[in-house]
């Protein structure tokens, strides 16, 4: 018998979704300038070989890194994002997301997978920044809902991998109330005794920040990603000074006591796997345990 | 109305109220007519009333969104300790977040509204430009948001309902902002808010801007006075980020449909208080009266549910907003 009962056939990384990354030979680093070899890139989970900068990956790929044997059901794949208000500024919101939609290959910033790290169930929400900036609007703040509401019912833990500009202007009112309406959700999680943890990536700003990035039992971080609530240039018009090297940035967070640690992105799996160890472990004090069944 | 008695050079006019303005202006001649020579003026003078009164209510009647945009951030509209001081009989401002500072952009404390105990909460801007400064404009540090939040856990613990009224231009964008934890502090706020056991109504009263705004603005029922806005996003900055230029705030301030119409209709917000004709600025008492009544109700209306009601009802009802399909591709 299988661990999974597959929802969909073949949900696996589609090469579609890999837009933010390495295609072809050779990649040439965002940051340092080096030429390195795709396939080396790749092996080195996405990260520069050279400057270990870490590439801007997506949801699929984090599933791909993080789940055993590269192996997940991806959940509520039918949440569809709507322009309620007939949002229009240079472009209709109708027309932007229809073409990103067929450029990136996805249906909105979110993706949410259900599977095991080290034997472990857990239920992972990712976000994808090549989706109009990672913005959040009704369908992230749908996906976290309902994903928290499966992660209560059967005690698995919870990921969100948060990259993100903030909320989706072109839903307005609607991507604002998602701030809310992801907290109270994870106010029921937290009151079911159900941990949840946070990882933050290169960029986290905005609304996203200022709701659930914020609010893990664990908060963590790539290195050097550029976390915050407004946004660099916005504080330097309103300051009217240079900003600091190093501000917003993981490090600068974790000094600032906002995070729990900064996590290469090779350890990642490996440390969820020990948080997911540490938390399931029977306590002498409670008996609430999470769930130890692999089988979903 | 106390501006009726205002010379006209000291009133604040916004520019699609000039018809107003020269109506004032003939007004004052008229008034300088009247005390130069000995010439009865007063039937002219009550004409001239009378037709200030109708422009204004036409003016009035069909504001576009821009047009509410600027009534909200009039230089006299009454604000958070302004109703404080009118609505309640007693008030002790309470100070500090316990762990930083006091933040002058929020105020807080204990009142006596209508014979029952309330905290109320808001954001403060300040009424001359000493004050305002002093105030930071209404924009709020992560202080503010622990100290609102400091003040709502006092009150759950006497259970005492909490009022909080929400005018910003949002939470501040400064370098400090962000090394205190500006999203920690408004991300929390929003969980907390989300399990209170009291009551909390919240209503916006001038500008609801983004994250500063629902920061304090998570509850059991969200009003908003008739000439407000609130979104996420101001529409001059929607306009220089999606227009990638600041010319185009009134288009951006329509395609947001930041009025409290518009949210009303969205079932985003539970209601709208009406404000009097010409804005709340225009007859501050009658608004505070009008603001005091209508909290008075909907308080004595949320009393009927448990605690445990009222967190229910409040996130099922956060859980419900949202706009998307199911099942097909749009």
């Amino acid at each position: 018998m299988g661990w999974f009962k597959r929802l969909k056939e073949g949900i696996q990384t589609s090469t579609v979704n890999k837009r933010e990354t390495p295609e072809g030979v050779w990649y040439n680093c965002k940051r340092c300038k080096e030429t390195s070899r795709v396939k080396t890139v790749k092996d080195n989970f996405y990260k520069c070989p050279k400057c270990n900068y870490h590439i801007r990956i997506g949801s699929h790929d984090y599933f791909s890194l993080l789940f055993d044997v590269e192996e997940y059901t991806e959940l509520f794949t039918d949440i569809m994002p709507k322009d309620a208000l007939n949002f229009t500024d240079l472009k209709s919101y109708k027309e932007r997301l229809e073409i990103t939609q067929k450029q990136v290959g996805l249906t909105d910033a979110m993706a949410v997978a259900e599977g095991t790290i080290e034997n472990r169930p857990i239920i992972i929400a990712a976000m994808d920044f090549a989706f109009i900036g990672g913005s959040m609007g009704s369908v992230v703040g749908e996906k976290i809902a309902r994903a928290i509401d499966r992660c209560i019912e059967k005690r698995i833990p919870l990921l969100i991998i948060s990259k993100s500009g903030g909320a989706r202007m072109m839903e307005a009112a609607f991507s604002l109330m998602q701030m809310a309406k992801t907290a109270v959700k994870l106010s029921q999680l937290a009151k079911a005794g159900i941990p949840y943890f946070s990882l933050l990536t290169d960029p986290t700003t905005g609304g996203v920040t200022a709701s659930y990035a914020m609010l893990g039992d664990i908060n963590m971080a790539e290195p050097e990603s550029l976390i915050g609530f407004a946004g660099p240039r916005v504080i330097k018009e309103t300051i009217k000074k240079d900003l600091p090297e190093g501000f917003q940035t993981s490090e600068f967070l974790l000094e600032h006591g906002f995070l729990d640690f900064v996590v290469d992105r090779k350890d990642l799996r490996d440390r969820l796997a020990d948080l997911l160890f540490l938390f399931n472990q029977k306590s002498i004090l409670t008996n609430k345990v999470l769930s130890t069944k692999t089988k979903l | 109305m106390k501006q009726v008695a205002q010379k006209v050079n000291a009133m604040v006019f916004l520019e699609f109220e000039e018809p107003l303005k020269n109506l004032y202006n003939q007004l004052d001649k008229i008034k300088d007519v009247a005390s130069a020579g000995d010439v009865d003026v007063s039937i002219m003078e009550r004409e001239l009333m009378q037709k200030i009164k109708d422009k204004r209510k036409e003016i009035y009647s069909s504001l576009t969104g821009w047009q509410k945009v600027q009534v909200s951030r009039h230089p006299e509209r009454p604000y958070t300790l302004y109703y404080i001081e009118q609505m309640c009989n007693k008030f002790i401002e309470l100070h500090g977040d316990r762990y930083f500072a006091d933040d002058k952009a929020i105020v807080g404390g204990i009142a006596d509204l209508d014979g029952e105990t309330v905290m109320i909460i808001g954001h403060q801007k300040g009424v001359n430009i000493k004050m305002r400064q002093y105030r930071n404009f209404g924009m709020a540090n992560p202080e503010g948001y622990r100290k609102a939040l400091r003040l709502m856990k006092t009150a759950e613990r006497f259970g005492f309902p909490i009022v909080t009224l929400i005018d910003t231009p949002g939470a501040f964008p400064g370098l400090e902002a962000e090394e205190r934890g500006q999203a920690e502090a408004i991300a929390r706020n929003l969980i907390e808010m989300a399990q209170l056991k009291v009551p909390i109504v919240c209503v916006v009263i001038g500008e609801g801007a983004s994250g500063g705004a629902i920061g304090i603005g998570l509850g059991d029922r969200v009003y908003m006075l008739e000439n407000t806005w609130y979104s996420v996003i101001s529409p001059e900055s929607c306009s220089s980020i999606l227009w990638r230029s600041w010319d185009y705030k009134e288009q951006a301030a329509e395609a947001l449909k930041l009025t409290a119409d518009d949210m009303y209709e969205f079932g985003l917000i539970d209601g709208i208080i009406k404000e009097p004709v010409g804005g709340a600025h225009s007859a501050p008492e009658v608004m505070a009266r009008a603001l005091r009544r209508h909290l008075k109700k909907v308080l004595t209306e949320l009393t009927q549910f448990s605690a445990e009601q009222l967190v229910q009802q409040r996130i099922e009802k956060y859980v419900n907003m949202g706009e998307f399909n199911v099942g097909t591709v749009r």
